[in-house]
């Protein structure tokens, strides 16, 4: 395998979550049931035209913004032609040789390296719907049609030939996922099939210019499997090079039971798509302004936000990728630490308290009805001592619970800590007095018996007398005696 | 007024008015219907009972519907437009017993109009055809001589119409086929200029060409028509979002001033003489009406029917691609397990389609292919924009051009059917209009020694349907001609 460099091209389909399909009104709702979400328009019954979904292109557009692209001014839809069951037109419009955007990039972190890949364009086309084989009906004699999928608007972003393994791929394949979610112009979820990959692999001889032959995989539902098909993929084609024969050109599907990619069925005539305009549809223009318009509306990125993470709240790598997983967890995490002007301590109670709670309810940080608000508060009350962190803790369960601010709970349920020495002097010779043992231990040298006596005036106070101070009176009354 | 001379606008009024029942104008043209259509074919499906309840309601309603532009009045529609829940052929047997789910734009807008379905009319299978002959379901015949054909692929809506069996029908035109069987038939055709009138429900054949217009016996018709047909429809994105003129007030037209080119060289040859004769005759009452007539050249016209010959094709094989079985018309049987999806579609179309749709549909593949495409469909597009800057350049001296619709008269059925050659370069004078979108309108001429009919035709700027249908008005009044009637239906 050294001999070879592995050169690998992404076509990447997302799924845009636009009300309605691309050129109908109909809803597209993943698990439907079958051909619930059609019309005549989608189901390409005789007569029937497209007209654009104006939000599938300004969602392109945004998309080709947010990854550096120029913006075709004037660009069109053409027909491919091929039949296929799941495509009620036999034909689809898509867009080729001038699409909605074009030449731009996406940049990623690989082995610790800022890498940069270059876009070769992104354009706009329907979906197709689903077949419905025997594997799934138990029937070899017969296969069923689902259009619910037909007419749904998808993304297709097509990358240079400029990965050189699968875990850049899948890399580049995450940032690109991260970008689409961010600016919410996809669900991309993989499972769902709103996200597709599809890796065009070949081999070269190390120090080749030359591209070699490429296979294109498709059908992955997941990026694990992704990466067992292209691994298994550079395999098999190093084997047929070593062999002195040559990789034939064709799609394969990679059949996760037997870890193998295998030439897809009924796929034998050369593909002559036979493109022309779709004269049904008029030019799509976007003008100067709009572009401009869309700008502002791009979120920062997740690439960006992570840096000033970084370097303006001084929190390590690692915790800004937890923090920037999701842009509502990213945007809690900046306010409150805006609010706060503690970054670090926001960061802690997010990565640890907040999320064990977002996580045993099963919801998101977005639907929680803690804010920053109220996380700054509670940083403000343990930052005045007017609670320990300890009750903070319980405090913020409260919170999440009620979405009752932390000044309420404390007032409410008597939480503030006891700050007065004379109570606390009170209580600590109170303890004293009834454990005689452990006194006497901490004054013969056993230095860790106060933790005893320490317990026992929280006890005492309810957990709401100030620690330190009951360690510092603690052992000003046991020295003293 | 006698039913033989009754108008669209005619019968409106008079239903509006009171004077008239609809159910009885509606009675009227169902038994013409049924005395005639056994001889003639025009008909593809006949509505009689939904028409006559449809008539009932229009008559309970009158009080309230008493301005709709098209109440009580009759109309046909050819059978490649869609109409909820009846039968949509296109003539063609893959769509035999095809009820569709949805009304198109203009079968709504001629409901909202008052108007009364009678039936779908025979046409060419999928409209590709310039004599009815290539309907699944048999010929329809010419009324003026039985033996002829009605002229296509619109040939069951104009049979209809010079038949008496409707005042007014909806045809379809691609390459011609309103204009040339309005030709043949005696009636007034328009097409109007392309985006004027939504395409959403007409079963596609050549996208970028399709346009759907009125047949009548009137020239005030056929305003009466279109202007219930025109107008953007959110449907249909090569629909113009202008609102169309009010064409109301075009009547009585006047042609004083008015500039007709006639591009002579084309005329030059292979143009019956008699046509000739009768084109001459037209333009010179035009002009002793005050219009000022003159040539023009349009050079790369010659070109027009190869170019046509390509991208309606082209068009077609793409349009026609979705009548596969898999979800509406027919589906071939298949025997045994081995069939698969390919086979299911070769059979079912192979069985479905006739043998002028495989021709256009091989054609247009083929110059669509890998290869090809850049020679044939591309270069044809681009001798279309050049037939079109050869109007847009008349079109700044004259307002119209003028020429016969077709180079002859009806020819006998079964004449050219052997000849596909042949039948296509009787389109020469038609599809120019198609090509270029522009709007274009045949009325009667006159009647050759034989009693058939000859068409005069004319072309006019975009959108400017009012200046073709101002001049066809002017020639209509007074014509002596105006008044006949094909002598076995009159």
């Amino acid at each position: 395998m050294e001999k070879y460099e592995i050169v690998i091209g992404l076509e990447i389909h997302a799924e845009l979550c636009t009300e309605s399909k691309l050129f109908c009104n109909c809803a597209y709702i993943f698990g439907a049931l079958a051909n619930d979400c059609t019309c005549p328009i989608c189901l390409g019954m005789p007569g029937t035209l497209p007209v654009i979904n104006r939000r599938a292109v300004e969602f392109s557009v945004r998309a080709g913004l947010a990854m550096g692209c120029e913006i075709t001014p004037s660009s069109k839809f053409d027909r491919k032609n091929y039949f296929y069951p799941d495509l009620p037109k036999n034909y689809q419009i898509s867009q080729y040789d001038i699409p909605l955007c074009q030449n731009g990039q996406v940049s990623f972190e690989f082995e610790g390296e800022l890498r940069t890949v270059a876009l070769r364009r992104i354009h706009l086309e329907e979906d197709a719907g689903k077949s419905i084989h025997a594997e799934v009906t138990g029937d070899p004699t017969r296969s069923f049609m689902d259009f619910n999928r037909a007419g749904v608007p998808l993304l297709e972003i097509v990358s240079e030939p400029e990965l050189h393994s699968p875990e850049e791929a899948i890399a580049y394949c995450r940032a690109v996922k991260e970008i689409l979610e961010y600016i919410e112009v996809s669900d991309c979820n993989m499972e769902e099939g709103s996200l597709r990959c599809e890796p065009n692999l070949s081999l070269r001889p190390k120090g080749s210019k030359e591209l070699g032959t490429r296979t294109e995989i498709k059908n992955k539902n997941s990026f694990q499997e992704l990466i067992d098909a292209m691994e298994y993929e550079v395999k098999r084609q190093a084997r047929i090079l070593d062999a002195g024969e040559e990789v034939v050109q064709e799609t394969l599907l990679f059949d996760a039971s037997t870890g193998k990619t295998v030439a897809m069925r009924g796929k034998e005539e050369a593909d002559d798509y036979r493109y022309f305009p779709e004269p049904d549809l008029v030019h799509v223009q976007i003008s100067d302004e709009w572009i401009e318009e869309s700008q502002p509306t791009l979120p920062e990125l997740p690439a960006a936000r992570r840096k000033r993470f970084i370097s303006d709240y001084d929190i390590s790598p690692d915790n800004a990728e937890f923090l920037t997983n999701t842009r509502p967890l990213a945007e809690f995490f900046d306010e409150a630490a805006r609010l706060s002007g503690e970054p670090t301590t926001c960061a802690n109670w997010i990565m640890g308290d907040l999320t064990r709670l977002l996580n045993t309810a099963e919801i998101e940080i977005q639907d929680a009805k803690v804010t920053p608000a109220h996380l700054n508060e509670l940083i403000q009350l343990i930052g005045d001592a007017t609670i320990s962190g300890k009750i903070a803790k319980s405090v913020l369960d409260d919170a999440f619970e009620t979405g009752k601010m932390p000044k309420q709970i404390v007032s409410e349920k008597g939480l503030a800590q006891i700050t007065d020495t004379s109570e606390i002097e009170t209580i600590v010779l109170q303890v004293v007095e009834e454990n005689p043992g452990p006194a006497q231990d901490y004054r013969d040298g056993t230095k860790k018996a106060i933790g005893f006596l320490v317990g026992q005036v929280m006890r005492a106070t309810r957990g709401k007398a100030n620690p330190q101070l009951v360690n510092e009176i603690l052992t000003r009354v046991l020295s003293t005696d | 007024m006698a039913p033989g001379a009754w108008t669209v606008t005619g019968i409106r009024a008079a239903v509006a008015g009171g004077d008239l029942s609809a159910r009885e104008v509606c009675a009227h043209y169902l038994d013409r219907i049924a005395a005639t259509d056994g001889r003639l074919h025009a008909f593809t499906t006949v509505l009689r009972e939904a028409a006559l309840a449809r008539a009932d309601e229009v008559d309970a309603r009158r009080a309230s519907w008493r301005d709709r532009p098209l109440l009580g009045v009759p109309i046909a529609v050819k059978d490649v437009i869609c109409t909820r829940g009846v039968p949509t052929t296109a003539g063609s047997r893959i769509l035999a017993g095809y009820r569709p789910p949805y009304d198109a734009t203009v079968v709504s807008r001629l409901l909202d109009a008052g108007a009364v379905i009678v039936g779908k009319t025979n046409c060419d299978e999928f409209a590709m055809g310039s004599s009815t002959e290539h309907s699944a379901y048999g010929p329809t015949r010419n009324p003026w001589a039985l033996d002829r054909i009605p002229g296509g692929s619109s040939g069951g809506a104009a049979a209809a119409v010079a038949a008496g069996q409707a005042p007014a029908s909806i045809g379809t035109d691609t390459g011609g086929s309103i204009r040339q069987p309005a030709a043949l038939c005696g009636v007034v055709g328009l097409k109007p200029t392309y985006g004027r009138v939504s395409r959403y429900g007409l079963l596609a054949f050549a996208s970028s060409l399709d346009q759907i217009g009125p047949l009548t016996w009137t020239v005030a018709d056929a305003a009466a028509v279109l202007q219930v047909l025109a107008g953007p429809d959110p449907r249909d994105a090569t629909a113009s979002t202008e609102p169309p003129p009010d064409l109301s007030r075009l009547f009585p037209g006047n042609v004083r001033g008015t500039r007709i080119g006639v591009p002579r060289v084309a005329l030059a040859d292979g143009v019956d003489p008699e046509v000739l004769d009768a084109f001459g005759a037209a333009l010179a009452m035009l002009s002793d009406r005050g219009a000022e007539v003159c040539d023009v050249d349009l050079p790369h016209m010659q070109y027009a029917v190869p170019v046509y010959y390509l991208v309606a094709p082209a068009e077609a094989s793409s349009n026609l691609a979705r009548y596969d079985g898999v979800r509406y018309g027919h589906r071939a049987k298949l025997d045994g397990a081995a069939a698969g999806v390919s086979e299911m579609y070769a059979r079912t179309r192979s069985e479905g389609f006739g043998a002028e749709v495989k021709r256009r549909i091989m054609l247009g593949t083929y110059a669509l292919s890998a290869g090809y495409y850049d020679a044939y469909y591309v270069h044809a597009q681009r001798v279309r924009s050049l037939i079109r800057n050869d109007f847009d350049r008349a079109f700044a001296a004259v307002d119209a051009v003028a020429m016969p619709t077709t180079p002859t008269p009806a020819f006998r059925i079964g004449e050219r059917i052997d000849d596909p050659l042949a039948m296509y370069l009787g389109d020469v004078f038609t599809v120019s209009a198609n090509l270029t979108g522009l709007p274009a309108i045949s009325l009667p001429a006159g009647l050759t020694q034989a009693r058939l009919p000859i068409g005069f035709q004319l072309v006019g700027r975009p959108f400017d349907e009012a200046t073709l249908l101002r001049i066809g008005d002017a020639l209509e009044r007074d014509a002596p001609w105006s008044d006949e009637r094909p002598p076995a239906f009159a």
